[in-house]
Parts: C-alpha cells; sequence; structure tokens
C-alpha cells in the first residue's frame, strides 16, 4: 500500500504511523453530558467496511499529519488532504 | 457415530467408504429459541455448551461461509494461560482447562497439544516484568517457570543467545500451554453440538437485526427470516459491521493479522517460543511447518490479507531470534480479519438492545479462549447474567474506566 503525500509523492506506508478514525473530534469538555460525549469520542468507532476518513502521521518523511479515505476492503485511496485544514472544518462545524 | 480405534478399524476393513458427515448440513427453520451468528470456534462451543450445560437445544448457528472459514481456521493454534491481570487469570486458565479434557469431552481428536509456550526476555527490566507476570500466575494457581540460560540452551539451543544487540538472558515458561489443531475445534464443537440437537447453518449470511420496541426479535439472512427468542453474536472480525445493523456502535476496530508456515522439516522446535525483542512467535505444526506470526499491519482492514512491510518485519524478527530460519523456505502465508478492541481485552455482555448479546472484541488472542468463552456466553445466554469468570469482560467499562488493558496501552487498537 502507497499513500500520496501531498509533500511527498506516494511513498510505502511503512513510512507512516497510523492514529485511525478521523472522524471523531475532542468535545467541549465544559458542555451538559461532556462525560458521555468523552466515552464515546475516546471509545466507540463505526469501523465501516468500505470508505474510512483516517489520520497518517508522515513521521519518516515531511511530518505532517493527514487525513486519507481508504476503502479498508481493497486498500484503495481514494483522497489524502492535510490534517489541519479538516480541523478546522472540524471546529468551525463545532 | 461414536469415534474410537474400532470405528477407526472397522471403516478401515470397509475401505473407508462408509463414513457419514461429521454433521448435519441444516436448513434454516422459522425460528429458535435461540440464534447465534458466526460459526466461529466461539459461536460453535456456546451452541455445544447451551446444549450441554443449560439444556437448550432449539438452537441455531448461523454462519456466512462455511464452518471455520473464519478466524478458528486462521490462526496460529497457540494456547496458554500466562496472563497478569486479575481479569484475565482466572478466564484463560478455565479455559486451559477446558482444552486438558476437550478430546474426552467432544469425542474429538483436536491434536491438543502440551507442548509448552515460552516467552524470551532480554534485559532486566524485561526479566522484572516476566518475573510479575510469573507471580501473578502462580498466585492465581497457575504453572510457572522461570528458566535462566543453562535451562534455555538445552531446551532450545538453536535460538542466538549472544545477539548483540538483544542476548537472551532468560525466559518465562508455561508448560501446561501449548497449540492445538484449530480447524478441528471447529468440526469437534459442531458435530457434539449438532448431535444435540443444535442446527448449524452454513452458507447463510444475516443482513439484518430485527428489533421491535428495543428488543431483537430475529434476523434478516440470505435464506430468509429466522426468528430468535435470544440472538447471540459470535462475528469475530466483523462485529461492529453486525452490530450495526441494531444500531449499536462498538469499542472496536478490525485489523488483520498474518501468519505464515514454511515447508515441512524434521522436528526442531519443541514448544511455542516468542521473541522478547520484537514481535515475532513461532512453533512447529505436527506436519512439520514452521508456523509463525507478529504484529498486526497496524491499520483498519476488512481485506483478509496483509501488506508486505509486515511480512518483511516478521522475518526480520525471526531471523535475529533464530539465524538458521534464513534457510528455510516459506510455503503460504495469509490473513485474518479480528476484532481489536480499545483495551486489547474481549467483550462478554448483555446490548443496550434486549435480547440482544454481544462476544466480541477477540484481537489475536481469541482461539485460546474458545471452551471459555463459548462456556461463559451460554451462561449469559441462559441465565442473563454474566459468568463470574467473565466479570470484567462487560461492554460498560470503557465508559465507567474499567478497562482491562494488560498491555497498558491505552484506547488505540493497533497497539494491544
Ligand atoms: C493470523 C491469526 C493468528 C492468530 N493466532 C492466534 C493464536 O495463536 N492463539 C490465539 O489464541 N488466537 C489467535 N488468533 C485469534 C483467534 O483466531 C480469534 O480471536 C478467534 O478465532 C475468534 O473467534 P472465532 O473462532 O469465533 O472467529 P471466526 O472463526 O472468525 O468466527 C466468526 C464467524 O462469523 C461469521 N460471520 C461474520 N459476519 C457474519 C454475518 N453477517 N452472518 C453470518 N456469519 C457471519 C464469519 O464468517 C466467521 O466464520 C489469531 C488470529 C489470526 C487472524
Ligand atoms: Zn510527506
Amino acid at each position: 500500500m502507497r499513500i500520496p503525500c501531498p509533500h511527498c509523492g506516494p511513498r510505502g506506508h511503512e513510512e507512516f504511523a497510523y492514529h485511525g478514525d478521523a472522524a471523531p473530534i475532542r468535545p467541549d469538555p465544559a458542555a451538559a453530558e461532556a462525560e458521555r460525549a468523552f466515552g464515546e469520542y475516546v471509545y466507540l468507532r463505526d469501523n465501516p467496511a468500505g470508505l474510512h476518513r483516517e489520520l497518517w502521521y508522515h513521521a519518516l518523511g515531511c511530518l505532517t499529519w493527514l487525513i486519507v479515505e481508504r476503502d479498508t476492503r481493497t486498500h484503495a485511496i481514494r483522497g489524502v488532504a492535510e490534517a489541519r485544514a479538516n480541523h478546522a472544518q472540524g471546529q468551525a462545524a463545532q | 457415530m461414536r469415534y474410537s480405534i474400532f470405528s477407526l478399524l472397522g471403516h478401515a476393513l470397509a475401505g473407508n467408504r462408509r463414513w457419514t458427515p461429521a454433521w448435519r448440513d441444516a436448513a434454516p427453520k422459522a425460528g429458535y429459541d435461540i440464534v447465534i451468528v458466526g460459526g466461529g470456534g466461539h459461536g460453535l462451543a456456546t451452541a455445544y455448551y447451551l446444549a450441554r450445560m443449560h439444556g437448550i437445544t432449539n438452537v441455531a448457528v448461523i454462519e456466512k461461509g462455511w464452518i471455520g472459514s473464519g478466524n478458528v481456521g486462521r490462526n496460529t493454534t497457540i494456547i496458554r494461560s500466562n496472563y497478569l491481570l486479575p481479569g484475565n487469570v482466572p478466564f484463560y486458565e478455565w479455559s486451559l482447562k477446558l482444552w486438558e479434557g476437550l478430546e474426552q469431552e467432544l469425542n474429538y481428536n483436536a491434536m491438543v497439544s502440551q507442548r509448552g509456550t515460552l516467552n524470551l526476555f532480554h534485559s532486566d527490566s524485561q526479566r522484572d516484568a516476566f518475573v510479575r507476570r510469573g507471580n501473578s500466575m502462580r498466585l492465581h494457581g497457575v504453572d510457572a517457570e522461570l528458566l535462566d540460560v543453562p535451562a534455555l540452551r538445552r531446551l532450545v539451543p538453536f535460538v542466538d543467545f549472544d545477539n548483540a544487540r538483544f542476548p537472551i538472558r532468560g525466559g518465562l515458561l508455561q508448560r501446561r500451554g501449548g497449540t492445538v489443531r484449530h480447524d478441528a475445534v471447529a468440526w469437534g464443537y459442531a458435530r457434539a453440538a449438532d448431535r444435540l440437537g443444535v442446527d448449524v447453518i452454513q452458507n447463510c449470511e444475516v443482513t439484518g437485526i430485527r428489533v421491535e420496541r428495543g428488543r431483537a426479535v430475529g434476523v434478516e439472512t440470505s435464506r430468509g427470516y429466522i426468528a430468535a427468542g435470544k440472538l447471540g453474536l459470535a462475528c469475530a472480525g466483523n462485529s461492529s459491521r453486525v452490530a450495526s445493523m441494531a444500531g449499536l456502535r462498538l469499542p472496536i476496530e478490525s485489523h488483520v493479522l498474518q501468519a505464515f508456515v514454511s515447508e515441512a522439516l524434521k522436528p526442531v522446535i519443541p514448544c511455542v517460543i516468542t521473541f522478547g525483542a520484537g514481535h515475532f512467535y513461532v512453533s512447529q505444526s505436527d506436519k512439520g511447518g514452521l508456523v509463525f506470526g507478529g504484529d498486526i499491519d497496524g491499520y483498519n482492514s476488512y481485506a483478509q490479507r496483509g501488506n508486505l512491510p509486515t511480512v518483511e518485519d516478521v522475518c526480520e524478527g525471526g531471523m535475529a531470534l533464530m539465524p538458521s530460519l534464513g534457510r528455510v523456505r516459506l510455503l503460504r502465508s495469509w490473513g485474518g480479519v479480528m476484532d481489536m478492541s480499545m483495551d486489547g481485552s474481549p467483550i462478554i455482555d448483555r446490548t443496550p438492545v434486549d435480547q440482544l448479546y454481544l462476544n466480541a472484541g477477540w484481537c489475536y488472542g481469541g482461539f485460546k479462549a474458545t471452551p471459555a468463552s463459548g462456556w461463559c456466553f451460554a451462561h449469559l445466554l441462559a441465565k442473563d447474567g454474566p459468568h463470574p469468570l467473565a466479570a470484567a469482560y462487560r461492554l460498560d467499562r470503557f465508559a465507567a474506566g474499567r478497562v482491562v488493558d494488560e498491555k497498558g496501552q491505552g484506547p488505540h487498537p493497533n497497539r494491544h
């Protein structure tokens, strides 16, 4: 499996560290029900068989956090973006 | 038919033409008292103990492929009970005790071989960790022995003791650990459950769970609707997908683990050996092949096949432990998709949906758990409450902060 890094080009996945599903967003600790929200944020996952948006860190490359959209059945990669952009979006959505 | 030396001889004299199938090829009925989804080791063992221990025989095991097509037929066959935490040791020890009597119990040769499992250590701190684990085991009444280098040289003379980077300092041995012929476990439980009246239904995929007013009442399958008084899920690797049919999200990611077998050799490896400085473990099958494996690939996968960097990593571990491996040819390798849970421990519990019960999260260590898992899941289904041996494996432990994390890795399924 090769991950097309926007900075470094396609590189073997062994250069990257995996950090799982990119969907969970850290809840607001001051919100009502924050305890339940944190439990779900830390532990519960959709774990789909199919397209999965996930975090990869290019540890042996450009040191960028990426969001990779990958099919978990075939490893076909549909898209790669910098995680920073996504994070800004997530914050805005909250 | 009961299997024995006489049945074997009788059939041999008849030219082996009169053997009958070991279990019926059951077609689904309209409904059952208990339906179990997943015909792996855990589902079949559950059905067997439901019938045997609780007298509940109106039971179906529903399997989307054939019996043994999942992880029960893909694992590296190791059994042991060398755990550290109090929530784990009694459970795995009961499993080992059930393995010890399994073949008589099932009247089936599962080739249970207590050849020992040996964990090597390479540094003082690792030694301390294994001494602690061994003491924990002994406090729970489990056998554990610390071996020094001279004792190891007698047992496994071929490992690289004087490796410059990772010299071998000793090992923790559990003599009662070993290996079991994995698919024979599926077949043995299927046959024994079938003989007690359980329907083992193959080629029947569950495609939906019918929930009415917060209560599971049956499953949609590729062979029609099947009503269920109670529904138990034992779909290792696919637990998230099947549970999502009832609207549940689980503390699980699916990951692939690879296994490898070499060409057959004369007997060389007397026990199961794990390398302490990298992730590599090896044993030798009765056919002579070296069976080995290492780390999971490390990212969510439903592919049932792994990638090459992991192959390289496993083989490097093997070479560091046992340089003579370099002369051996690899015969085949494969992958299996497993539930990796958030704390590395399993779940045997009720769910928020009434009459829906969950057996999941077995990670890469669920084969050895097969008998005790079936035992405890059957208890849960029959009595509607957790078995004391599985009391730590509750679904709410994550939210409540009572995780059972043997390795202390935190909520990262690919690190367990
Ligand atoms: C390569 C590898 C090596 C391993 N080595 C070891 C080891 O040495 N020791 C050890 O203790 N453990 C080991 N394990 C782990 C162990 O194999 C598993 O934890 C255990 O087998 C899981 O339980 P099971 O036997 O019930 O799973 P499975 O055999 O996978 O059973 C689950 C069944 O559910 C079925 N299913 C899924 N979805 C549906 C559906 N929708 N409808 C109907 N049926 C469905 C599947 O087809 C499957 O047959 C290893 C695993 C792998 C992959
Ligand atoms: Zn890069």
